[in-house]
């Protein structure tokens, strides 16, 4: 029996979607959307885990299983629903603040745990669903209504915490760039462990042009590097530019100034993650930033086969649990 | 092994082991309490320890007791006063001492009480050489450092591990006054010790060299005997509060056909429960030590959105983090359990002590209108049925339940009656089925309980989305309607309030009329009703009843109250219960509170039973 083939349509919740006009948490819904009937999963086999904040009203718009949780707490309601699930598609979705601050330890600990599915981070730079307080992905000296005279924080790099907790699959993608965000959104349903996707998303009422330098196609091919694994890092109108390690640090070289063996050869697969953090913490206006997927790791075993695994061990080895027996271990007496 | 002095019959003995952390006194203390419990006495325990693993050794903040009573009678408490008290050092002494009954028997580890120690326990001169504790007690010097050394000597252990074994020399004492067989204690040390059988001989040894010191020494004139105890037929065996939880927890998950997920964060006294669930993979039960409380009530939640039997159990501190999540669970209406072991507060508070102090924080501690199902169990062995109560209750309802446990029932124990696995009812729980695409599905429709559809991802056609922003009757989608919020917020707390039909009436332990009731709850059942025994024998017009079903209240309370002039509320906090008695019966009870981090004693009770009863009745 085949499966009845579903459009994007079919994933449409009846519920209104209410973001601000211009959004660009609509093209992530509208790539959502086009990239789930591609992999031949059910809609009662998928789940939509969010937390609080302008992105986590993502679930009531998806025609699948979902749930609006609390503040940054999405990663453990998905680690609790997997582990005792797993043949569910769970995916979290998150943004700067539910992921990063109130949430960042359930960040963290997901992370490291390989649980076997997909976030997607919705970073706006800013607090949206408040009204337009800073966050901690804002850049320092960012006015907002919290920091009138420029925030004092030092923002935090979703990826370099993400390759810190030795994540499994950790990428890059933008709102704007429909055509990558879905391919980027293909490959992290596809990996087994713990996915991150981090989408740069515009908030244009209250961090309208953030990051614009990426966004924006005209001056995207200078501030983005699209990482390819196996491939130079190129970028550039004319694809004129390339990244070299030196030493222990990257830097940005004219092509025609060096030979193509010289630059940096994309290795998502590599288990050591010095090299990958080194990408992530390249940012604007000093180097270019990357995109794509920037770490793809196999063979790591995931929190949920193993919970499950020793569940199925106990039973080869203590055998099926039997009530009467576990009431009368230890020392019992009779009496008449 | 029979000894060949006098052996003089009593109907119980309540004894207790002080020692430093580092003592094994707890290790004694549960030896003894199974060896009497195999020899068929009722027994009922209580272990009390600092929460420091090791706090300096010597010093009073180390010292660690177990309490035991043994009895031929049917018993409810560890006792309040002690027939013998063993102390390995002067700090145990006088942190002990004034719990021994007069005439007692002081039993003391003359090794241990040196100048060096003096100085830790922070007294001027060796306290057994008072002239008051040679006059009060029977006071048994035995060098039983020296003696387990010499004893254990042929195993040719280095003399830091041969001192190891004095606890087993106390404990061969001990047995030997009172009669104890040493086989269960054997068995213990080959299963245990059994890879170091060095070890294991050595402790052998000791234990043996115990007893014989008992049976030689001349400080010993006779030794003691307890019968066997009338218990109820049937096969028993002795369990921890914590453990009969646990237990209770794998039976519900059977009797309902459903694998159990336990979600949960270390947090002293509930921790136990994890330990021993993580053992019994083979019924189905996952275990998850989450990242910190919050995670592991989320997780919960999320095993309970999947179908799953879902479990979180913290204490005080950790079920304030919870409180959020808690809201959440009773707003997506999904059936869990969330257990508090309750301990000594505020913040910290008293890790290992004893209290019941969080009985409005699970009545009250979350945000909006959020009434949840609260039951506590009465003692070790209930809490075996409670946590059995409690899956049935949730998944009747589509609520998370909250148990009140407390320290003293978790870590104390008592015989337990094994119920045979067909005398268990079955729990019965159903999903709705698939339905075509297209076809309408309301995950808010209740039935007769107004409990919703427990629709499990997975189903076909049921895809629906849960969430804390108020839901609409029943389609479940967001919804700020005013009238609506008002029918949502009532009909939750009408479903929680139902409970009450279905719960069995309140009993009451005496007549149902009389000068004094004592309403109590929680883990201090057995004193209060040893107390009201008591009260009775000596003629005085006193019940007792003791509430198992906090929230909601067994529908007869009300009633029940009226037929006395007087009604007494004991408990191990500042008045928490009275106030809800209060505020929904308009009965004016009067308030009998202790925040010590000790359970009651028996006397206090009776004490202020008798003092209640002479004073007039308030108009």
């Amino acid at each position: 029996m085949s499966l009845p083939v579903l459009k994007a349509a079919d994933f449409a919740s009846d519920q209104d979607v209410r973001w601000c006009p211009g959004c660009g948490d609509y093209a992530i819904l509208a790539q959502m959307k086009k990239v789930l009937p591609e992999l031949g999963v059910p809609r009662e086999k998928i789940v939509f885990i969010s937390g609080i904040g302008c992105s986590s009203r993502f679930p009531y718009y998806m025609n699948t299983y979902g749930m609006h949780s609390i503040h940054g707490r999405a990663p453990t309601f998905a680690t609790g629903l997997k582990s005792t699930r797993p043949d569910l598609m769970v995916w979290v979705i998150t943004g700067d603040g539910d992921a990063l601050s109130i949430g960042g330890n359930h960040f963290i600990h997901v992370l490291r745990r390989n649980l076997d599915i997909n976030i997607v981070l919705f970073n706006n730079r800013i607090y949206g669903l408040t009204k337009g307080q800073y966050s901690p992905t804002s850049s320092e000296g960012q006015v907002t209504k919290s920091t009138p005279m420029g925030s004092i924080d030092h923002p935090l790099n979703p990826l370099s915490v993400a390759l810190a907790a030795e994540a499994t699959f950790v990428a890059r993608t933008l709102d704007a760039h429909v055509k990558h965000l879905g391919t980027v959104l293909k490959r992290a349903s596809e990996h087994k462990g713990t996915s991150l996707v981090e989408v740069y998303q515009n908030c244009n009422v209250f961090n309208d042009g953030a990051m614009a330098y990426a966004q924006e196609k005209k001056q995207r091919a200078d501030n983005v590097v699209e990482l390819e694994h196996g491939k130079p890092l190129v970028f550039g109108k004319e694809n004129e530019k390339g990244i070299r390690l030196v030493g222990n640090h990257l830097e940005i070289v004219n092509r025609s100034d060096v030979q193509d063996d010289d630059l940096l050869i994309h290795d998502e697969k590599d288990p050591n993650p010095s090299i990958q953090m080194m990408l992530a913490r390249m940012r604007y206006p000093e180097m270019p930033e990357p995109i794509g997927v920037l770490r793809q790791v196999e063979g790591v075993a995931t929190y949920n086969d193993q919970i499950n695994d020793q569940v199925a061990l106990a039973k080869q080895k203590q055998g099926e649990g039997e009530l009467e027996k576990l009431f009368h271990s230890g020392d019992t007496w009779v009496v008449n | 092994m029979t000894t060949k002095k006098e052996v003089k019959s009593v109907s119980g003995i309540t004894v207790r082991l002080a020692g430093d952390s580092g003592d094994g006194m707890q290790l004694l203390g549960t030896q003894l309490t199974n060896t009497s419990a195999l020899a068929g006495n009722d027994v009922a325990t209580f272990p009390d320890f600092p929460a420091e693993i090791r706090a300096p050794r010597g010093t009073r903040a180390g010292v660690s007791g177990f309490q035991v009573q043994f009895a031929q009678t049917e018993i409810f408490t560890p006792g309040d006063t002690l027939d013998a008290l063993v102390v390995m050092n002067p700090a145990a002494m006088v942190t002990n001492i004034q719990d021994l009954r007069k005439g007692g028997i002081l039993i003391a580890n003359e090794d241990g009480f040196t100048e060096k120690d003096f100085k830790l326990a922070k007294v001027d001169a060796n306290p057994l050489d008072a002239t008051v504790i040679n006059d009060s007690y029977r006071l048994i010097k035995v060098p039983m450092t020296q003696l387990t050394r010499t004893a254990v000597s042929e195993h040719g252990l280095s003399p830091k591990i041969a001192d190891r074994c004095k606890n087993f020399f106390a404990m061969g004492l001990v047995y030997w006054l009172f009669g104890r067989s040493l086989d269960p204690t054997l068995r213990f040390i080959e299963n245990k010790f059994g890879r170091k059988p060095d070890v294991a001989s050595a402790n052998v040894t000791a234990l043996r060299a115990g007893w014989a010191y008992g049976e030689t020494t001349e400080a010993f004139g006779e030794s003691y005997q307890v019968d066997a105890a009338d218990l109820k037929p049937g096969t028993y065996r002795n369990i921890m509060g914590n453990q009969a939880l646990a237990l209770g927890l794998v039976a519900a998950s059977r009797l309902s056909n459903k694998d159990m997920f336990y979600g949960t964060y270390p947090i002293t006294p509930a921790s136990d429960i994890l330990h021993e669930l993580t053992k019994h993979k083979n019924f189905g039960v996952r275990t998850f030590q989450a990242e910190d409380e919050i995670s592991a009530m989320c997780a919960t939640i999320g095993a309970a959105f999947g179908g799953t039997m879902a479990v979180t159990a913290s204490s005080g501190p950790g079920i304030a983090l919870k409180a959020e999540a808690m809201g959440l669970g009773m707003m997506l209406e999904l059936p869990m359990i969330v257990i508090n072991v309750q301990r000594g507060g505020p913040s910290t508070g008293l890790p290992t002590k004893t209290e019941q102090s969080d009985l409005l924080q699970a009545m009250f501690g979350r945000n909006g209108e959020s009434p949840l199902p609260i039951i506590a169990p009465q003692s070790p062995a209930d809490c075996f049925d409670m946590a059995i109560e409690a899956w049935r209750i949730a998944t009747e309802c589509m609520v998370p339940v909250m148990i009140l446990s407390d320290g003293y029932i978790a870590n104390g124990s008592e015989p337990w009656k094994i119920p045979t696995t067909d005398s268990l009812s079955h729990i019965k729980i159903e999903h709705p089925a698939g339905i075509e695409a297209g076809e309408p599905f309301l995950p808010y429709l209740r039935d007769e309980n107004l409990a919703r559809p427990w629709a499990i991802p997975g189903t076909e056609g049921l895809m629906h989305r849960l969430g804390g922003l108020e839901k609409e009757n029943e389609t479940g989608n967001v919804s700020y309607d005013p009238a609506n919020h008002q029918f949502m917020v009532e009909t939750r707390a009408a479903k929680v309030a139902n409970i009450a039909d279905r719960i069995p009436d309140q009993e009451v332990f005496g007549e149902s009329s009389g000068d004094l009731l004592v309403l109590s709850w929680g883990g201090t059942y057995g004193a209060c009703h040893t107390a009201v025994q008591r009260c009775q024998q000596a003629g005085h017009r006193v019940s007792h009843t003791h509430l198992r079903y906090i929230n909601p209240f067994p529908k007869n309370l009300g009633e029940l109250m009226k037929g006395f002039d007087r009604v007494l509320v004991p408990e191990l906090n500042m008045g928490q219960l009275r106030m809800l008695l209060r505020a929904k019966y308009l009965v004016d009870c009067i308030g009998f509170n202790k925040v010590q981090g000790k359970p009651f004693a028996v006397s206090e009770l009776i004490e202020q039973i008798e003092a209640q009863l002479a004073s007039p009745v308030a108009a």
